[in-house]
Order: structure tokens, then sequence, then C-alpha cells
């Protein structure tokens, strides 16, 4: 190959021509994905423990996404009723989908442990609650203060095994709390229309006879 | 630049000389089987590259050891979860994100794009132009490097894996810096003066056209829901393999049969090797995917193509190995065979345990662990990383005058990494197959994916720690190299284990001149 033009030409054109295939023409295809009725828009809050999430690296360790029950074993461990689909994910921008579980899965999480409290405590300090985990513990989310200083709109956490005759307590700031917030809000466990759950986007589907 | 003081790398590890006059090109030349021209040639090439590529190769190991350590934090947190807990920017999440670009667009680009720009001159016989645009284009695409990585840190994330550097901020100097180098590079290309245009000029080019379309597609700013895990992994796939490998297998193309003096295999197998890779790399993303919630067809189109590239990966691993094949002996004597040897060799287990791991039975298991972080380490270090070390071995010496100081450092940053490497994916793949298998699992508790995994998990900081030893080793010897007055040879004898480098052998000499030619005719 001796000329510049057609290696240049070639490789952009292979390029192009994958990114056709991959990224614009399922474009077209799910752009009229539809939100499911059972699917409410995040609020205010939710996004701001979205951006939480999203800030501390949560992806790194959790997915968010049930797989065909035909392919393997999530629903089996608990982790959602049904696969997820396209639609359960038509708010998420950008998506949390995940590669590892270092964690548990978290997209049905809201309906496992819908407690606030229960993470907000799991969240200043993850072995207080779970001796094996090997989570981050996010201290900086939360607050020692004087519990003479004490406001009303504090929200005031009860680590397990703290000294009782403290003098301080801990208080979620409002990151935390958007954070745990957001946790409970993610349940993809309502009724997916037949449209949405084409047979096309079940990946077990011609799996094999398992 | 003149033909009066050139620097004269080659010349100085021949013979101990600082810098040739004009007569001397001529014995030198002469005395090597090499027409003065050509021996001109080169000098002028690597003259006209020096100081962009010494530049980047700085910055290059900079980011080496700011990376490792980002990488030892991360990986020592994930078996002691309360070390360094109190500021939000040691947090896991943070710190990791810190190490994937700290060693990937920090130290193996910046390394990668130097050997580019040392490479082209040399390839095509014609000076870098634009040497001062390359320049500015590196120092602002390590500014935008710095600018992502700073802002991760802080808690500003566009939230995608492999492109979490915010793009507003981070993304404007990337795209007038990686456009600055590619320009210089394109322009010197457009001035060559050899008639044909060598395998690893091809891949050059190729890096510097997709990157650019890769990036603004990761970048685009209204992807959203399962579209935008598409884009995700579109990018991020492609980035290893149409930026990092493009520049790494071109690399390998030079140093292989450059060190070893004799020329590739096959000119036929090099352009097979290049095409199938661009089809077939192309349509892998979604491998990363396997089982999500996105059309069953994108997710096959992926699988198919990584089995697939078992042809461009067989292609290039014949043209690479069988180049070195009855001449193994040589990696006792040349740092840089023996790095970019090795690399090439991990160059083909990775890609052939990528394509199994696509495979939907293995992706059952391996999906969701550790293993894709070995996987990732055998392709980001034991191939990419090992080419670049052995790049700059080469380089280096040629850029600043003189011969690499110590065969002591040299062994010891090779035996360092080796070791550091292959305990770190051993043990990351171990933890990886016994977080698997407890994961699919549905009687195991999940906490026992967790536990099994732990051994590992220390065998890898074990690993890291070790990689990061043999890199402040490097790290040492480069700062020392650099030092060093130019050109002043410190130490009559060729750098390691004491021996002839073959580089240096008639027959070495004989086909010194262009591996392009002896390629392509």
């Amino acid at each position: 190959m001796t000329r510049i033009s057609l290696i240049a030409l070639g490789a952009f054109a292979i390029m192009a021509s994958a990114i056709c295939l991959l990224v614009l023409l399922p474009q077209a295809m799910l752009g009229s994905v539809q939100a499911p009725p059972g699917l409410a828009p995040y609020t205010a809050v939710q996004l701001q423990g979205r951006a939480v999430y999203m800030r501390e690296g949560c992806i790194y360790c959790h997915s968010q996404q049930v797989r065909d029950p035909s392919f393997t074993t999530d629903v089996d461990r608990g982790w959602g009723t049904r696969a997820t689909v396209p639609a359960d994910y038509v708010y998420d921008r950008p998506h949390l989908l995940g590669t590892m579980r270092s964690g548990p899965d978290l997209i049905n999480v809201g309906q496992r442990l819908p407690d606030l409290d229960w993470h907000l405590i799991h969240l200043y300090n993850p072995r207080s609650l779970v001796q094996w985990s090997n989570m981050a513990a996010f201290p900086y989310l939360f607050e020692e203060k004087a519990i003479a200083q004490l406001s009303p709109t504090d929200r005031v956490i009860n680590i397990p095994g703290r000294d009782a005759a403290s003098t301080t307590a801990i208080v979620a700031l409002p990151d935390a709390i958007a954070l745990a917030e957001y946790l409970v809000s993610l349940k993809r466990q309502y009724p997916v229309p037949a449209a949405s759950q084409a047979s096309d986007q079940r990946v077990g589907g011609s799996h094999d006879a398992r | 630049m003149g033909r009066r003081t050139v620097s004269a790398p080659d010349a100085t590890q021949a013979f101990g000389a600082t810098a040739l006059e004009a007569g001397e090109v001529s014995a030198v030349a002469t005395s090597r089987g090499l027409a003065p021209e050509d021996l001109d040639v080169r000098l002028r090439a690597d003259a006209s590259s020096r100081t962009v590529v010494l530049v980047l190769f700085s910055v290059a190991v900079l980011w080496l050891l700011v990376g490792s350590i980002f990488g030892d934090i991360a990986s020592i947190k994930l078996h002691w979860p309360d070390f360094l807990v109190q500021q939000a920017w040691l947090t896991f999440g943070r710190v990791r994100t810190a190490h994937l670009h700290a060693v990937n667009y920090g130290w193996a680009t910046a390394a990668l794009i130097g050997t580019s720009l040392w490479l082209m001159p040399r390839l095509v016989h014609a000076e870098l132009k634009g040497a001062g645009m390359a320049l500015v284009g590196g120092v602002l695409f390590t500014i935008g490097i710095t600018v992502g990585i700073v802002a991760v840190l802080m808690g500003y994330t566009d939230g995608m894996e492999w492109l979490e550097a915010p793009r507003y901020a981070a993304g404007p100097f990337l795209v007038l810096g990686g456009g600055l180098v590619g320009l210089s590079l394109f322009r010197t290309v457009a001035a060559r003066k050899a008639p044909h245009l060598y395998v690893s000029v091809w891949y050059i080019l190729g890096a510097f056209i997709w990157f650019p379309m890769l990036y603004i597609t990761g970048k685009w700013p209204t992807w959203s829901g399962v579209e935008s895990a598409a884009v995700n992994w579109f990018f991020a796939h492609n980035v290893l393999g149409f930026w990092l490998t493009a520049m790494s297998v071109g690399a390998a193309y030079y140093f292989i049969p450059k060190v070893l003096g004799r020329p590739v295999y096959s000119y036929q197998l090099s352009v097979v090797g290049f095409w199938s890779l661009a089809m077939f790399y192309s349509l892998n993303g979604m491998h990363h995917l396997v089982g999500g919630p996105l059309p069953t067809w994108m997710i096959t189109t992926s699988i198919v193509a990584s089995v697939f590239m078992f042809i461009p990966v067989v292609a290039t691993g014949i043209n690479l190995h069988m180049t070195v094949v009855g001449r193994f002996g040589a990696l006792r004597y040349s740092p840089t065979l023996r790095f970019v040897v090795l690399g090439a060799l991990a160059y083909t287990a990775v890609s052939v345990q990528g394509s199994f791991t696509a495979l939907r039975e293995v992706n059952r298991v391996t999906h969701f662990t550790h293993w894709t972080v070995a996987h990732s380490h055998v392709g980001g270090y034991a191939f990419v990383t090992f080419v670049c070390f052995g790049a700059m071995y080469y380089i280096v010496p040629r850029a600043v005058g003189h011969e690499w100081p110590s065969a002591k450092l040299i062994r010891w940053h090779f035996n360092t990494v080796l070791a550091g490497i292959s305990i770190y994916v051993i043990a990351l793949t171990a933890a990886g197959v016994a977080q698997g298998m407890a994961l699919l699992d549905p009687a195991t508790p999940f906490e026992q994916s967790v536990i099994r995994a732990m051994p590992g998990l220390y065998g890898r900081t074990l690993g890291g720690l070790i990689l990061t030893v043999g890199h402040f080793v490097f790290a040492y010897h480069f700062w020392i190299m650099l030092r060093m007055p130019r050109g002043v040879p410190r130490r009559s004898r060729p750098p390691f284990h004491d021996a002839q480098p073959v580089l240096y052998t008639r027959e070495a000499a004989a086909a010194h001149g262009a591996p392009a030619q002896e390629a392509t005719s």
C-alpha cells in the first residue's frame, strides 16, 4: 500500500460504517421507546442523588441491570422479578448499567431495602450493618455535630455500636440524603408493556435449553 | 540543522563519538554498509523529532508514576475498605477513575504519540513537519488530561466509563492538542521521500483518523438511556483497538524487524491484519453488555465480530512472531526486543482471551467480575505498556545521544514489571473466576463472591506494588538519562548483559536503513 489517500479513506469508511451500525441505527430504533406507565421521572432530589452516585463512582462496583433468567441467575438471586428492558432506562442520562459486581446489582434496591435510614447508616459505615462488606465508607457525606447544637432539621443517624453517651451526633449532609433517596427510588418491577418487551430485546430468548 | 554537528546517536552507540562532522557521516555510514545519504536522512529525521519526543516521554513517565500510585490506592481499598476514607477525592470511585485516565490517556497515550512522532520521520525518510506544532499539541493534550483527572478527583464527571473527563473542561484541550499532533504527522507523510508506506505508517495514520471519530461519537452530549450504554462501550472498546493497539502494533512492526535486522515475515499478512483489524474490532464493543437490556442483534453482532478477531490477531501474530522465530536468543541482548516481543506475545494472548470471553457461555461466568480487570491489564500493560517501554529503550538513547547508563537498572526494571504483571494477572483472574462461579450459583449467598475473591485482591495489590517499584526504577533511570550531558558516553560497553547488541552486527547494519523497503518489496 503506497497511497495515503487509500489508507485514510479506507480507515475512515470502515469506522464510519461501524458508527452507523452500532450507534446511529440503534438510535433510530430505540428513539421511539416510551416510558412505561409504572416508571416515574426522577424528582429533583433523586437526580441530585444520581449525580452523587456518578461523582463517587458507585458504578465501578454496582451494576443496574437484571439479565434474562434463561441466560443467568440474576432473578434467582432476588435482584428483580424480570429482565430489565430499554424502556426502564428512558430517564437515564447517561446510563449507569455498570460492568462490575463487586457489590450487588442495584436496579431494584429500593424494592429490597426501602428504608432510607438503613442506606444512610450503610453509607456512613457499611461494616456497621454488613460485616463482610468491602464497600467504601463515605464519612465525608456526613458531619459530626455536638448534640447541643443540633437543629430540628438535622437528620441524625444512629450508627450501631456507637457510644450512646457521646456528646456528638452524626448528621447526614444533603448529598447523603439525596443519594439515599435515589437508591430507594430504584425499582423496575412494574409490568412492562408488550411493545417494549419485544422478544428481540431479550438476549436469552434464543440462548439454549438451559 | 545542518550536516555539521547533527547529534548522531546511532553512531554514538557504535563508536563512542558525541557528534558527527560532515566527513565522519560518510565514514560511519561506510563502515556500517550504508550510503552516506541514508545515514544523513536518518540523523536529520531523528534530530527533527527530538524535542517533542523527549517532552512527551517525560510527561508519559510522570503519568506512569501518578497512575501507579492511584492504582495501588484503589487496589488496597478493595481489601482494606477503611483505608483513606476521610477525603472525598480519595474515595475508591474517583481514585480508580484517576488511575484509568492517568495510565491510558496520560502514560500510554503520551508514550505512543511520542513513539509515533519519532517513527514517522524515520519511516518516510523526511524531517518531522511542524515539530513545534506537535509540541504545542502534546502540551495541550497533557493539559487536557490533567484537567480531566483533577476534575474527576474534585467530583466533576460525565459519568460514562472511560469518558469521565468533563467534555467542556477537558475536551477542547484534547481535541486541539490531538489535532495538532495529527496535523504534524499527516504533513510529514505528505512530505515523504520514501516510495513505500511501511505497515507502521498505516497504523499510525489510522489511529489519528479513528480517534477523533471515536471521541466525538463518545462525547456527543445527547445520548441517553440504553443508547448511551451502546455508545459508551463502542467508544471504550474501540479506544483500545484503534488508538492504543493501533499505535502499539505499529511500533512492534517497526522495532522487531529493526532490532533483529531482518524483514517482517510477510507483507501480505500485514495487509490482511490491518484491514481485518479495522473491520472486526470496530464491531466488538457490545460484548461488554452481553445479557444487558439492548437489542439482541447488537450484542450478537459484537460476539460474532469478537470471534472474527482471530483473523487480524492470527495474521499479525504470525507476522510478528515468525519474524522472531529462530532469533529468540537475541532477546538476551536488547531490552527493546525483550519488551516488544513479550508485548507482541501478550497481544496475541489477550486477543484470544478476549474472543473467548465474548462467548455467552464464558461470559456468564466472567461478566461483572475481576476477570475483566485482569484481562484489561494483559492488554493495557503486558501488551501496550511493554511495547512503550521497548520503544523508549530504543528511542531515548537516539534522542539524547548516549546509551542507557546502567544495565543493572534495566534488568531491575524488566524483572520487577514482569513479576508484577504476572502476579497481578494470575491473582486477579483467579479472583474473577471464583467471584463469577459464586455469583452464578443462586444457592451461594452473595457475600461468598466477595469473600472468595479476597485472596486474589490481596495478590493484585502485591503485584501492583511490585509494578510501582519497577516504574520508579525506570523513572529514575530515565531521569539520569536526561540529566547526562548530551552526547557524552558514560560507558564503552553495550548496556544489556554486557554483550554485543544485535543491532550492531554487520547483518543488522545492512538492514538498518529501512524495514520499509525490506517489507514491501
